[in-house]
C-alpha cells in the first residue's frame, strides 16, 4: 500500500508531490507516461511562465526543471514511460510499462494530475477532404520543438486562443508562412500580451468571427475555404473565401483528461469536464483528490502550482488523518458565471473560489448569495477574460 | 508469370486472392493504392446484411444471403471481429409497414432466416432508445456487424501467407493479350498472368475498358458518415435502418464492432470517381436524420466524419462475368459487397473452373490467420507473459485505446505490413481515439521510420505526397 500515488509528473503533479513531501509525507509515487517529468511544459519552450510564482520569466522546460530538480533531491520515487489503465473507486491502480509489465499498486490516497488533451478536428465535422497537414496546434508543437520537424510552410490557423498563438510566432521563426489566424468570437481567447507578441509583432492578420468550413487537398492539404459567422456562429453564404496553405492548425479548445476519473467512479462537472471538488480539491470519492489541467483548464501554469500545493497538503492532513469535513456547501451559478472551482465547500474555513464567466463584459457587479440572502457584492470594471471551455 | 493476377485489393479482392491462394496457383495482387482497402472497403457501415434488401432472383440477393451464412466462419478463421448483433429496419407509418411486409416476403424468397415484424413492447424492448414515433420495425436476427477493413488486411494477409504476392503503388495502365495470356502494364512495371479478376472498384469499367468490353460502367455514389465516441456505443444494440429508397438503404444507426456509434451514409451520385470529401450539407443530413430514428444522440461526442465511394454499376445488380477468356469482371460491387465477398470469392472460383483452371487444393494451405487484436483481449496473467518475451507489449503508445508499441510494430511487420500513419492506424486502431492521433502520431512516426529504415520527414499519411513533415527544422535534431 502507498501512502501517496500521484498520476501525472506534470507540473501539476511534480507540485502536488512536492508540497505533500513538504507536508511531512514521505511514502509517495509518481507515475509518469513519459520517458521524462514535466508534461507539456517540455514543449512549451516559449517564455513567460512563473511570472506570478517565481517573479521570473521562464520557458516551459525552466519552470518543470524548477519542479523536477526538488522532487529529485527530495528522493520522491517515479516511474517513468508508465501508463496508468486503470483506477478503481477503492484506489486499487492497474498501471504498465516495458520493464514491469502489467502491475497493480493499492493506493492511501490519490492525485489525479492527468492534464487534458486538444480537440480534434473530427470533433468539429469540418466538412473537405482528409488530407495530411492537419494537426492540432499541440501536436504541431510537439514535431518541431521535441522531435525537430517542421510540418508545413504555409498555414492557416483555426483558433486564437493561445496554443493557437504561440505556434503562430512559432512556425514563422522556423521559415514558415502563416496566413492568418481564424476566431470564430468577435474576440480573441488568448492573453493579450500572446496576441501581441505573436500576431502583431509577426503581421499576421486574426480574423474575428471567422471559421474554417472546408478543407481541400487530395494528398496534402492545398487550402481552406474560411467564412464569416454570424452571431450564431454559423457561416454566411457569400463570405466564403479559398485560402491556399499546406497546413491547417487547430486550436479549438482542451478537454481535460478524464478517463481515469471515469473509472474511478468520480462525478464530473458537465461544464468543467473535470471532477467536482471542494476547496481541498478532494474529488467524490473519499482521498481522490484533482489539481491542474484535468481539473479544469487554467490560464497560467502558476496557478496549477498553487493548486496543486493545495491539494498536496490536503491529501496530507487526509493521510495523518486530521481534517473534518464540518459542512457541505454546494455552489450554484447562475450561467453568467459559467462555473466555479471548488464547486463544494466542506470545512469551516476561509475559501478562494475561482471562476470563469460565460461572455466577457465590462462593469459588472459580482453578488454572492447564500440561499436568498446577499452576503457580498463588488462592482468590477475591468474586461473579465473569456476562456474556451471544452 | 502468374497463374491470376487480382487487380484491386478491397475487400473482394482480398477475398478471392484468398480464395484462389488455397489451391495450387501463383496468385499476385496489384493494387494502386499505398496500402489495401484504400477504397470502399475502409468507408462503408460495415454491416453483414441478412439479405432482405436485395432484389428477388438478382446475383445480389444470392450471394448477399450466401455470404451472411459463411461470415462468421471466415471471421473466425481470419481472426477478425464479427458480431451477430441483429437489424432493424423501422417504419413510422402505414406506408412504412407495407414497405416492411414486402422486405419481409423479399428476404423470405432469399433465403433469410427469422425474419418477423415487430411493434410495440416486443419492439422497443429489442430497441429502447428508438423515437417514440417509430411504429414497426422489421427485425432480422441474422445482421451482424463487423470490421470491413480488418477483413480486407487479414485476407490479403492470409493470401500472402499462403504464397501470394502484393503489389502496392501499382496502377494498372494497358492490359494486352498476347500468346494467350495477359500482361497488365503499370507505366514502371510488367506483370503477366494467365487469367485476371478486374476487381478494381469504382475503376472496374476503365480496367474493363482496357481488354475491349466497354459493355458496363461504374460510377461512384458517395456516402458520408460521423463516428460517434465508445461513451456512445450501446446507444443501440441493433443495426437500425429506415425503409429503403431507390438511392439505397438510408441512414443508419449503429453500433461498431469496436463500441463506436456510426451514423450514415449519405447516398449521392457523383461523377468524380477520386473526390472522397465530406459535405456541409451530407453531415447535417446524417445528423439530421440519424436524430430521427434514434433519441438521445449526443452529437457532441463525435469524433470523426469520413466518406466512401460506392462502386454503382449500369446494370443494378453485381457485374460478376467472363467478356473474354481468362478475365473475370467483378465490378459494380456497391452494397451489399462486404457481406457478399465470401460468397463471391468461391463464385469466382467457380467461373475461373469453368475456364478449365486447374484447382487443385494446395497441401499446405493454412486458412487460419492469427487474431491482430488478441493482445488487447487478453487477460493481465496472459499479456505479462507476452510483456517478458517482448517488452514492446508494455509499452503504451496510443493512449485513447491503450495500444502498445508491440502491437504497432507488428502490425509493420506482418503481412501486409502498414507503411504509414494510417496503415498503423487500420491495423491497430492506434489514433482511432479521442484524440485522434494528437498525442500519439510524432510516435508512431517514429516507429514507421525506425521499422521501415525511412527519414522521419518521408513518413506520410498514406503514400504518395501525403508526408507529415516537410523538412527538418533549422536546429533539427538528430533523430
Amino acid at each position: 500500500m502507498t501512502d501517496v500515488v500521484i498520476i501525472g509528473g506534470g507540473p501539476a503533479g511534480m507540485s502536488a508531490a512536492v508540497a505533500v513531501y513538504e507536508s511531512g509525507v514521505r511514502d509517495i509515487l509518481i507515475i509518469e507516461r513519459d520517458t521524462s517529468l514535466g508534461g507539456i511544459l517540455q514543449q512549451c519552450i516559449h517564455n513567460g511562465f512563473g511570472l506570478h510564482r517565481f517573479g521570473e520569466e521562464l520557458t516551459g522546460p525552466e519552470y518543470a526543471w524548477k519542479y523536477e530538480k526538488r522532487v529529485r533531491e527530495l528522493g520522491i520515487p517515479v516511474k517513468l514511460g508508465t501508463t496508468v489503465l486503470d483506477i478503481t473507486p477503492e484506489k486499487v491502480i492497474t498501471a504498465t510499462n516495458a520493464e514491469e509489465g502489467i502491475f497493480t499498486i493499492k493506493a492511501r490516497s490519490v492525485i489525479l494530475a492527468m492534464g487534458c488533451r486538444e480537440r480534434p478536428r473530427g470533433a468539429l465535422n469540418i466538412a473537405g477532404s482528409r488530407p495530411a497537414g492537419i494537426y492540432s496546434a499541440g501536436t504541431a508543437q510537439k514535431y518541431i520543438n521535441m522531435k525537430g520537424y517542421l510540418p508545413g510552410k504555409e498555414i492557416v490557423i483555426l483558433g486564437s486562443g493561445d496554443i493557437g498563438l504561440i505556434m503562430a510566432r512559432r512556425m514563422t521563426l522556423e521559415g514558415a508562412k502563416v496566413k492568418m489566424v481564424c476566431e470564430l468570437m468577435p474576440y480573441s481567447s488568448g492573453l493579450a500580451r500572446n496576441i501581441r507578441q505573436c500576431l502583431d509583432d509577426f503581421d499576421i492578420p486574426l480574423r474575428l468571427s471567422h471559421t474554417v468550413v472546408e478543407i481541400h487537398g487530395k494528398e496534402r492539404v492545398e487550402g481552406v475555404t474560411v467564412a464569416q459567422v454570424d452571431e450564431n456562429r454559423k457561416p454566411i453564404l457569400g463570405t466564403y473565401e479559398f485560402v491556399p496553405c499546406d497546413t491547417l492548425l487547430l486550436s479549438v479548445g482542451l478537454i481535460p483528461e478524464n478517463e481515469l476519473t471515469k473509472k474511478a467512479g468520480i462525478k464530473l462537472d458537465p461544464i468543467t469536464n473535470g471532477a467536482i471538488v471542494d476547496e481541498n480539491r478532494e474529488t467524490s470519492v473519499p482521498g481522490i483528490f484533482a489539481c491542474g489541467n484535468v481539473l479544469h483548464v487554467h490560464d497560467l501554469v502558476d496557478f496549477v502550482s498553487e493548486e496543486a500545493e493545495t491539494a498536496g497538503k490536503a491529501v496530507a492532513e487526509y493521510i495523518s488523518g486530521a481534517g473534518d469535513n464540518m459542512s457541505l456547501i454546494e455552489i450554484e451559478t447562475d450561467g453568467k458565471i459559467r462555473y466555479t472551482v471548488p464547486q463544494r465547500i466542506t470545512r469551516g474555513d476561509d475559501v478562494d473560489v475561482f471562476f470563469r464567466v460565460g461572455v466577457a463584459a465590462r462593469n459588472v457587479r459580482i453578488n454572492v448569495y447564500s440561499g436568498e440572502k446577499l452576503v457580498f457584492s463588488q462592482k468590477k470594471r475591468a474586461l473579465l477574460q473569456v476562456r474556451w471551455s471544452a | 508469370m502468374y497463374d491470376v493476377a487480382v487487380i484491386g485489393a478491397g475487400v473482394v479482392g482480398a477475398m478471392i486472392a484468398r480464395k484462389l491462394s488455397s489451391f495450387d496457383l501463383k496468385v499476385c495482387i496489384l493494387e494502386r493504392e499505398h496500402d489495401v482497402a484504400m477504397g470502399a472497403s475502409r468507408a462503408n457501415s460495415a454491416i453483414v446484411h441478412a439479405g432482405f434488401d436485395a432484389k428477388e432472383k438478382s446475383l445480389k440477393a444470392r450471394l448477399n444471403v450466401e455470404g451472411s451464412e459463411m461470415m462468421e466462419k471466415t471471421a473466425a478463421e481470419l481472426g477478425v471481429k464479427y458480431k451477430r448483433n441483429g437489424s432493424l429496419v423501422i417504419g413510422f407509418n402505414a406506408e412504412d409497414k407495407v414497405m416492411l411486409y414486402e422486405l419481409l416476403e423479399r428476404g423470405k424468397t432469399n433465403g433469410v432466416r427469422g425474419l418477423r415484424i415487430v411493434e410495440g413492447e416486443e419492439l422497443f424492448s429489442i430497441e429502447p432508445n428508438l423515437s417514440k414515433d417509430v411504429a414497426c420495425a422489421l427485425y432480422a436476427p441474422t445482421g451482424a456487424i463487423m470490421c470491413p477493413y480488418e477483413l480486407t488486411v487479414a485476407a490479403v494477409g492470409n493470401a500472402m501467407d499462403n504464397g501470394a504476392d502484393l503489389k502496392l503503388d501499382f496502377e494498372v495502365k494497358s492490359i494486352s493479350r498476347i500468346d494467350g495470356r495477359y500482361e497488365i502494364c503499370s507505366g514502371t512495371e510488367t506483370v503477366k498472368s494467365r487469367f485476371v479478376i478486374n476487381a478494381a472498384g469504382v475503376y472496374s469499367d476503365k480496367i474493363a475498358k482496357m481488354v475491349g468490353d466497354d459493355s458496363f460502367t461504374v460510377h461512384p455514389r458517395r456516402g458520408e458518415y460521423i463516428l460517434l465516441d465508445k461513451e456512445c456505443g450501446n446507444l443501440v444494440n441493433t443495426t437500425v435502418f429506415r425503409t429503403p429508397s431507390k438511392m439505397g438503404k438510408g441512414i443508419l444507426v449503429t453500433p461498431t464492432v469496436d463500441g463506436n456509434l456510426l451514423l450514415g451514409p449519405t447516398s449521392e451520385d457523383m461523377t468524380d470517381k477520386e473526390d472522397k470529401s465530406t459535405s456541409e450539407f451530407g453531415l447535417s443530413k446524417v445528423i439530421r436524420e440519424a436524430g430521427e430514428n434514434v433519441c438521445g444522440i449526443l452529437f457532441n461526442k463525435t469524433i470523426t466524419s469520413f466518406c466512401g465511394l460506392r462502386a454503382v454499376g449500369s446494370t443494378g445488380d453485381f457485374i460478376i462475368n467472363t467478356p473474354i477468356p481468362g478475365f473475370v469482371n467483378v465490378a459494380g460491387i456497391e452494397s451489399p459487397g462486404l457481406t457478399a465477398s465470401p460468397a463471391i470469392a468461391e463464385y469466382v472460383a467457380k467461373l475461373l473452373e469453368e475456364q478449365c483452371v486447374e484447382l487443385n487444393p494446395k497441401v499446405d494451405y493454412n486458412s487460419r490467420r492469427a487474431p491482430m487484436h488478441a493482445f488487447r483481449e487478453a487477460d493481465i496473467d496472459e499479456k505479462n507473459e507476452i510483456i517478458k518475451r517482448d517488452e514492446t507489449y508494455g509499452r503504451i503508445i496510443c493512449r485513447c485505446e491503450e495500444i502498445t508499441e508491440g502491437e504497432i510494430i507488428a502490425a509493420i511487420r506482418t503481412n501486409p505490413g502498414a507503411r504509414d500513419l494510417d496503415g498503423v492506424k487500420r491495423r491497430t486502431r492506434a489514433q482511432m481515439g479521442r484524440c485522434q492521433g494528437g498525442f500519439c502520431s510524432p510516435q508512431i512516426v517514429e516507429i514507421i521510420s525506425r521499422e521501415l529504415g525511412i527519414p522521419y520527414e518521408e513518413v506520410t499519411k498514406f503514400g504518395g505526397n501525403s508526408r507529415i513533415n516537410i523538412s527538418k527544422t533549422k536546429g533539427g535534431a538528430d533523430i
